[in-house]
């Protein structure tokens, strides 16, 4: 562990280290990023999707009649129609099938039951609400727990061999092994708790435009893609077209945070539209479609248990999930992994055995399940782990600070295997944690709570520790439908010594253009504004497994800097060639080789890649250029600890943050502004759901949370002050030590707040309140009266 | 109808629709696709444009509400080939991530700089509340404005 990452280059190089400031913002400071929405083509249509108003309900008749014969619709199309072209149901992530347009039955509120195609999307839109369906209701099923009763309405009654509302049960770890570990302790802590339904909400929401050229059947789809190369080869098997024949382009993206990793069925129908109109389609949802029907997030009913010695030491885990899936079994997550990454739940501590359990339940909510500024599931398991760890101090008469530092694993244990089968790559979690308490000046703050307050307010103090488990894979265990979770990086140095670099994930906001450029000025010595990062287009890019789970930079930059490092050698012999000397015999500076001992023979990089196609040698191939395929050897596991002070009023329940410091330790910084940045706005999000962002549903599966008045989201107004540490612990096995961060700060911070307030209210009797901790339930919770969720 | 607009400068006569949202009407009918749209109940500001010099939701107003009106866009920050203080500021303090509530975020910072030429924090965050931003968590939108501010400030005494 080092405090921080010294940079090797010159600032104007901009290599590891330099907070140089974002190549891509010049375009959009100045209105000229290029988001979906604002693409148009030349004769484009549009289209827009009529959608169940009822949670769960059988289609007994469409009648299109008079949407059809509108002046401007093209056309209406219906499952019906789909179903004729095998396109009416279509494969998700983890291996289930989702209605594209329903057929059958509606089994959500907002699933898509038909699109109409217009020549302007003001009459797509009067022509949805012209077409009549005929519903006959069904009971609603809006919880899991319901859903698992006996006798209740079989939701997926299409799907062969489904017998009941089970989506999945899994489990890991060792089931004896933690009944040992619980028959020997001295006490049980327990917590149960509802990570509520999410959402992730770019500010852009999903789209695309579908461009199917009737001539040559070629398909170039515009999409708000986070992987466009999984959505280029997913396509060609849900549309049965050749792979070589559909082009991807994922424009500027207005945020993803999750959102834009599966496939909606929109894009399978304006596809499917233009391929037999003959026209391009476009097709933008709007915000309430967004909510209501898009990747969902979170929606786990947890349950865990801490075995611990008198003394403070903790002995086991036994973890037992409910999740809500919704309609459709959809969750964005390896295909060994039913519940995602939620076994590392165990989180920072060092104890022997630990064993989860978790079933899935279909509901009629909508599909999704998506890793929401997450590891796959990495969030809800960092919750319930920093939530336990808390009750369990408390319940021993500890600080949780003391109690933590006391169980967490030791500098020395690294690499450490956990119970439940991961290896942790680094960590050095106490000097994080200690550091976090000077920061925010733990001891103070201690003293101030037990100091009565002059207005009657509460003080508390909220901790989490949290580790993360990013970067995906290597291929041996991780695969998303089949695909291997490699990445690539393609790097062209042309002759005048720029360069482009091209690349398989995709940035929805993280900073890519500038960041991956400063891998290549750290491992070439071009300067970073001189190389140019290409990504998006799958015909102009290598294959990549795309951006999200915190990978782009664990697997993308660990590509580029493995490709670099090859051009260099290559280099290396270049030079020796222009300089009359064996390559062994040079030696490298940012930028240039020179003649051992004569740092004065020497050629620049620039000299180098000019000779590479103007004067190499005969036994040599022209051209500075390469591709690498990365397979990370071992995930990477940043951590942090994060600590708030709140002040409670418990006359109206509400809560403030009075400070608030976050140690981050995602190894290596690459950009530093662009490190604190992706905090700062992850901060923020773990705010949001701790404080007020939720989807909810009524007893009869109406969304409530599908418009920004009823889905809080905060603003500048209600965003919390952060102070920002930082450790570093290089990952060992990465090229440049980077561990990915982007996701951090939500996967650990929300646990921080909720502790802070449990903290303060804990001497009153109060266990636990479920996210968001709405004033009411604070309310409630004080005064021991049931309140309305 | 017809409507005619000055937007960045630039007057404009064209027919539209009674029903069109000013917001559709700048992004298709003009092209000027740095105007964004968020959401569909007013909420998030990336639509705002400044009408007259106040910020206004083009989501939210008739193309034709804006008829004989001053429009400013974010592609109307620039003055001069060069970028505006604000714009600047944006960039040097990382005051954007993604980029899409970014010309919204902008427009009303011009706005509270022309009428409250050195705001305090506060007054910054209130002035943003009906902005929302995903991706930043806002302080470095706050520090931007702070620092345009003093930037203007450096101007008029120089
Ligand atoms: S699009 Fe206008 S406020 Fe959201
Ligand atoms: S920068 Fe993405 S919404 Fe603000």
């Amino acid at each position: 562990m080092t405090t921080t990452h010294q940079p090797t280059t010159p600032f104007d190089m901009g290599g590891i280290g330099h907070s140089v400031r974002r190549k891509e913002d010049d375009r959009f400071i100045q209105g000229a990023g290029r988001y979906l929405d604002d693409i148009q083509l030349p004769g484009m249509l549009h289209m827009a999707i009529l959608r169940s108003p009822i949670a769960h309900g059988r289609i007994l008749s469409i009648d299109a009649s008079e949407a059809e014969a509108m002046d401007g619709v093209v056309a209406v199309v219906t499952g019906e129609m789909l179903a004729a072209h095998d396109l009416a149901w279509m494969p998700t992530l983890s291996g289930d099938t989702q209605a594209v347009l329903a057929t059958d039955k509606v089994r959500y509120q907002g699933q898509e039951v038909a699109a109409v195609i217009a020549t302007d999307p003001y009459i797509a839109r009067d022509a949805v609400s012209a077409i009549f369906v005929d519903y006959e209701e069904l009971p609603a099923i809006t919880s899991p727990q319901q859903a698992l009763e006996e006798g209740a309405v079989l939701i997926r009654d299409e799907k062969e061999g489904q017998t009941d509302n089970v989506a999945y049960t899994w489990e890991a770890g060792d089931r004896e092994a933690t009944d040992e570990a619980f028959a020997k302790a001295d006490l049980v802590v327990t917590l149960d708790t509802h990570y509520p339904r999410s959402h992730p909400a770019p500010l852009e929401t999903c789209g695309v435009v579908a461009d199917v050229d009737p001539a040559t059947g070629e398909a170039t789809i515009y999409l708000t893609s986070q992987a466009p190369h999984a959505h280029r080869t997913l396509f060609a098997i849900v549309a049965g077209l050749p792979e070589e024949k559909i082009r991807i382009i994922s424009p500027d993206i207005g945020g993803g945070f999750g959102n834009k990793v599966p496939i909606y069925p929109g894009y399978v129908v304006a596809t499917a539209a233009s391929l037999l109109i003959g026209k391009p389609v476009k097709w933008v949802e709007s915000r309430s479609e967004n909510l209501i029907s898009t990747g969902f997030a979170r929606d786990f009913h947890m349950h865990g248990e801490l075995a611990l010695t008198a003394d403070g030491k903790i002995l086991g885990l036994r973890a037992s999930i409910l999740s809500d899936q919704g309609a459709f079994y959809a969750d964005a997550q390896p295909t060994r992994f039913r519940a995602g990454l939620f076994h590392i739940c165990t989180g920072s501590y060092d104890f022997g055995a630990a064993h989860v359990a978790a079933k899935g339940a279909f509901t009629n909510k909508a599909p999704g399940g998506v890793a929401y500024r997450c590891s796959f599931r990495v969030t809800e398991a960092s919750y319930l782990i920093e939530r336990l760890v808390q009750n369990a101090a408390y319940e021993l008469g500890m600080d949780p600070a003391e109690f933590r530092m006391k169980n967490f694993i030791r500098p020395e244990q690294f690499p450490y295997l956990s119970p439940t089968g991961f290896v942790y790559d680094s960590g050095d979690y106490h000097t994080a944690l200690r550091k976090a308490m000077e920061m925010i000046d733990y001891e103070g703050w201690r003293r101030r709570q037990r100091e009565p307050h002059p207005e009657g307010k509460l003080i508390g103090i909220g901790i989490a520790s949290f580790t993360e488990v990013v970067g995906a894979g290597n291929s041996r265990t991780y695969d998303i439908a089949g695909l291997k979770m490699i990445d690539s990086a393609e790097l062209r140095i042309h002759p005048t010594g720029k360069a482009i670099l091209k690349l398989g994930v995709k940035s929805q906001g993280q900073g890519h253009e500038t960041t991956f450029a400063q891998i290549v000025a750290e491992e070439l010595g071009i300067p970073f504004s001189d190389v140019k990062v290409q990504e998006g287009d799958t015909d102009n890019t290598p294959y990549g497994l795309g951006t999200y789970a915190s990978r782009s930079t664990p697997v993308a930059g660990a590509a580029t800097a493995v490709v670099a490092r090859q051009i260099r050698e290559k280099a290396r012999r270049l030079a020796a060639h222009l300089l009359e000397a064996s390559p062994d015999d040079l030696e490298w500076e940012p930028g240039r080789f020179f003649v051992k001992g004569v740092p004065d023979k020497g050629v620049t990089i620039q000299e180098i890649a000019f000779a590479a196609y103007t004067d190499f040698p005969e036994d040599m191939e022209a051209g500075l250029e390469g591709v690498h395929y990365y397979d990370p050897p071992n995930m990477t596991y940043p951590f942090g600890s994060y600590i708030v002070v709140v002040e409670v009023d418990p006359e109206d329940g509400t809560w403030k943050v009075l400070d608030m410091v976050a140690v981050d330790d995602c190894g290596v910084r690459i950009n530093p502004m662009i490190v604190e940045g992706q905090i700062t706005g992850g901060l923020t999000e773990g705010f949001a759901k701790a404080n007020m962002q939720w989807i909810t549903f009524d007893e009869n599966g109406n969304c409530i949370g599908s418009n920004f008045l009823d889905y809080l989201v905060p603003t500048a107004w209600e965003t919390p002050r952060f102070r920002l540490g930082e450790t570093v612990t290089p990952s060992p096995h990465h090229p440049i030590g980077a561990k990915g961060v982007g996701e951090s700060a939500t996967v650990g911070s929300p646990a921080a707040y909720v502790n802070a307030v449990i903290d303060a209210l804990w001497s009153k009797g109060v266990r636990n309140i479920d996210m968001p901790v709405l004033p009411h339930r604070v309310w409630g919770a004080l005064n021991g009266v049931e309140v309305a969720p | 109808m017809e409507v005619t607009v000055t937007v960045n400068g630039v007057e404009y006569r064209r027919e539209t629709e009674p029903r069109r949202l000013l917001v559709d009407f700048i992004r298709t009918d003009l092209g000027l696709t740095g105007t964004h749209i968020g959401c569909d109940t007013t909420s998030c500001g990336a639509c705002t444009v400044l009408l007259d010099g106040v910020p206004v939701k083009s989501c939210t107003m008739f193309a034709v509400q804006a008829n004989g009106h001053e429009l400013t866009t974010v592609e109307g920050l620039r003055r001069d080939g060069e970028l505006s203080p604000v714009q600047a500021a944006f960039k040097e303090h990382h005051g954007l991530q993604c980029g899409f509530c970014t010309p919204g975020m902008m427009l009303v910072a011009t706005a509270l700089l022309g009428a409250n030429p050195d705001p305090t924090e506060d007054e910054v965050r209130w002035a943003l509340s009906g902005n929302i931003c995903r991706c930043t968590g806002y302080a470095n939108i706050v520090k931007a404005i702070q620092s345009a501010a003093a930037t203007m400030h450096e101007g008029v005494r120089a």
